[in-house]
């Protein structure tokens, strides 16, 4: 079927059925390249990526045991810091994608794994993996887009609730974690009279409770604990270093689909897309990051946003090694790349959702009066 | 009203209570995960070894001798271990029949592996695993051993790497306590795997070697016992060679109205070959469908009424993993194949993979 943008200029105009599936093909084969290679060295990284941050952690929060100095409170929040955040993306994130589920490694694996975040992973898995992913940017169906709370779309209605949306989306980096668990559940719409009391929403929402219980007994209670005479200080760090991964994973997630450049989609196109129409959604709707191998790493890899999105199982550290070759291939066939640094991502993906706090300037234009591309019609 | 608490279960109580606290810190990890970085070998643990040695004994075949995890509860001669391996980072369970004393005073336990053509462990094994390497064990299992009461006279059958089980019971010093005959086959006198050892032991008088150089001598074949081993018939006897080699001496044995005499030890699984499609068993639901080999596991599932779980259908999200107990199955992607043998529950996506051979999968 066909690819519907809303735009005035469609980006995939000059792009046939035929274009679109030799597109596909040639993603098919970089794919099956990495698959032939992978191995070893995958393992080998994600092993040391995990015992890295292991011993981060631990020693972050021993550090932390006399966060009554202030050194030992500035070293051990920001160890502590690092190590949630590569735990929730460069670990965490990728392992529950099935990235290493070659190695056949039980403690390494998507159906055992289980983050540092309030999430459970189960349910994080079906509405990441499963919606997002399979969905991406398709407005209505992809609930990653604004959340379900914010309109990051033209084509979204304006409601005067969106007026808000600037500060719920302040709020929503701060406590990213807890805002992930709430639209993992489908808060929004299981809290709706009638569905409220579904035994599986029940379910859901118990081992939610379960999940925040044991995450707040270790970081806001226990480990305080320990601290004894630094109780407080202890108590401001993990606070600190809980606050500090929310804002900075919320940064990189928008950054993926928010930012300028990036294409939303209409439900209806994507009803019988073909694996070539899938790639070129995908292409379209991501974005990466430029940057340093570090900043790489603690995006999980998610600077490669648009590699990731192709090849959502592929071990994260590839991403960086295709992007070149999957780079080429949106130049030949006349498409977007769209990255840029991370404050100016950042600030165009903010920009955009105080932009669209107000009603479209031109209501009337950019309607679906253009029905737009159609990728099966020969260019 | 109670009486005097012992202190060990106290100690026990003090120590799950530390356990229990030390998950609080630790979680969504166990304290173990922890552990594993600096002892991964500590009781308690998943049971591991270490490689401490690689000792060539052919040109193909070698000796790994592995410092076992404290959990290692020793082992019967006679009896295998299975060895999980990461190979190419993917990690790949076999068996191996233990060649090292039982009770050895160091703790140490041995295999030996022969490299066979193509074979993915058996290579990696011999050829480039270096000392220091951790391996995932399993407790020692297998009833090929040697009964309480030891035989008076005793005779192995044995080929090519089938030396590996009756090594263990020889070291452990089965020669002292037995007359013990071994007809042994390998291509040729460089080939035997423990050649001196064995040749040395048959010179002391510990036991009576017959070898068979097939490359110059051709097989050995059953009738041929009559002559080398006179009393076979009469001997408790154990056999471990090649699948044709077995089933020969089975027959034989079989014929002589002797068959509660053999002991047999086959290496090979039994063989799963992949065909168009086969009988899918859900274990836990008990569900049976007949799939043909184009049509994924989770269609055949669902059609078969079987809850699946599932997500994308398109092999990227993994929404649909679930171990496959035994069986064969084919990647509808790259037409690769992935077989399972009890115990090892690999993990499949179900929506990529079709059956090719039956199929036993947990759910
Ligand atoms: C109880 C038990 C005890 C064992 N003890 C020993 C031992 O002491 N020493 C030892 O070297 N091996 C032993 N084996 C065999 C071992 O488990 C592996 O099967 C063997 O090392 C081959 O594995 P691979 O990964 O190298 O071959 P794979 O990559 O699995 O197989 C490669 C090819 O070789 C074929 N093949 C598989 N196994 C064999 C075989 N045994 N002989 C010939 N061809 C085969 C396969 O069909 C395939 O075509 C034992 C097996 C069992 C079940
Ligand atoms: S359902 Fe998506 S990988 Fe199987």
């Amino acid at each position: 079927m066909t690819v519907i943008q809303k735009k005035a200029v469609n980006p995939v105009a000059h792009l046939s059925a035929e274009d679109i599936e030799i597109i596909g093909k040639e993603l098919d084969a970089i794919r099956d390249r990495v698959i032939a290679d992978r191995g070893e060295r995958d393992a080998t990284y994600i092993r040391k990526v995990i015992k890295t941050q292991r011993t981060l952690e631990i020693s972050s929060r021993a550090v932390l045991l006399f966060s009554l100095f202030p050194p030992a409170w500035f070293v051990g929040t920001a160890g502590l810091a690092v190590a949630k955040i590569l735990e929730n993306m460069e670990i965490g994130h990728n392992i529950l994608h099935g990235q290493y589920d070659f190695m056949r490694d039980p403690k390494i694996h998507s159906t055992t794994w289980e983050w540092d975040h309030v999430s459970p992973a189960d349910q994080w898995k079906h509405s990441h993996n499963q919606l997002h992913h399979t969905y991406t940017n398709v407005v209505g169906k992809d609930n990653d887009l604004g959340y379900g709370i914010m309109r990051v779309d033209e084509d979204q209605k304006w409601h005067p609730m969106h007026l808000g949306q600037p500060l719920w989306n302040l709020l929503n980096a701060c406590f990213f974690e807890y805002g992930i668990a709430a639209y993992d559940l489908e808060l929004g719409r299981n809290l709706q009279k009638g569905r409220r009391k579904a035994p599986e929403f029940r379910a859901r929402a118990r081992a939610v409770g379960r999940k925040i219980r044991r995450q707040v007994l270790k970081d806001y209670i226990v480990h305080p604990l320990l601290s004894g005479p630094s109780f407080l200080s202890t108590l401001a760090a993990t606070f600190t270093a809980n606050l500090i991964r929310n804002l900075w994973s919320h940064s990189v997630i928008m950054c993926g689909h928010f930012p300028n450049g990036v294409e939303t989609f209409e439900k209806t196109s994507i009803e019988g897309e073909t694996r070539g129409e899938w790639y070129l959604r995908q292409m379209l709707g991501s974005a990466n990051i430029s940057g340093s191998k570090l900043m790489h790493i603690m995006t999980g890899n998610l600077s490669f946003q648009i590699e990731h999105h192709l090849f959502p199982d592929l071990p994260s550290s590839r991403y960086q090694e295709i992007a070149p070759q999957v780079r080429a291939l949106f130049d030949r066939y006349g498409l977007k790349y769209t990255t840029g640094p991370l404050p100016k991502q950042v600030a165009s993906a903010w920009w955009k959702v105080i932009r669209l706090s107000l009603p479209n300037r031109h209501t009337a234009q950019p309607g679906p009066a253009a029905p737009a591309l159609v990728a099966s019609q020969p260019a | 009203m109670t009486t005097t608490v012992p202190r060990r279960s106290q100690k026990a109580s003090f120590r799950d209570r530390l356990l229990r606290l030390a998950e609080t810190v630790t979680t969504p990890l166990l304290p173990e995960d922890y552990l594993d970085l600096v002892a991964p070998l500590r009781a308690g643990g998943a049971l591991r070894g270490r490689i401490v040695e690689v000792r060539p004994e052919t040109p193909d075949a070698a000796t790994l001798v592995i410092q076992p995890g404290r959990g290692w509860r020793g082992h019967t001669p006679g009896q295998y271990v299975r060895l999980g391996v990461d190979v190419d980072g993917v990690r790949q369970w076999r068996a191996y029949s233990l060649t090292s004393v039982a009770g050895a005073a160091d703790g140490r336990i041995a295999v030996t592996v022969k490299a066979i053509p193509d074979g993915k462990v058996s290579n990696h094994l011999v050829r480039r695993t270096r000392p220091g390497t951790i391996v995932q064990l399993d407790q020692a299992q297998g009833d090929f051993v040697l009964p309480e009461a030891t035989p008076a006279r005793v005779l192995f059958l044995t080929a090519g790497s089938g030396i590996t089980p009756v090594m263990g019971m020889l070291r452990t010093g089965l020669h002292t306590r037995a007359d013990v005959v071994l007809v042994h086959s390998a291509p040729a006198a460089g080939d035997v795997i423990f050649g001196l050892e064995l040749r040395a032991l048959a010179g002391q008088g510990g036991l009576r070697l017959v070898e068979r150089h097939t490359d110059t001598d051709g097989l050995l074949g059953v009738h041929e016992l009559d002559d080398l081993v006179p009393d076979h018939a009469e001997r408790e006897t154990w056999a471990c060679g090649p699948v044709g080699m077995l089933d020969a001496v089975e027959e034989h044995w079989t014929s002589r109205g002797v068959a509660e005499r053999l002991h047999t030890e086959r290496f090979r699984p039994t063989v799963i070959s992949p065909g168009e499609g086969g009988t899918l068993t859900f274990t836990r639901s008990g569900a049976t469908v007949e799939a043909d080999g184009a049509t994924p596991i989770l269609d055949a599932g669902e059609n078969a009424g079987v809850l699946m779980p599932s997500g994308c259908r398109m092999g990227i999200c993994y929404g649909c993993v679930l171990p496959l107990r035994q069986g064969a199955v084919r990647d509808l992607r790259t037409g690769d194949l992935t077989t399972a043998v009890p115990g090892d529950g690999v993990l499949i996506q179900t929506c990529v993979s079709a059956a090719a051979g039956t199929c036993d999968i947990e759910l």
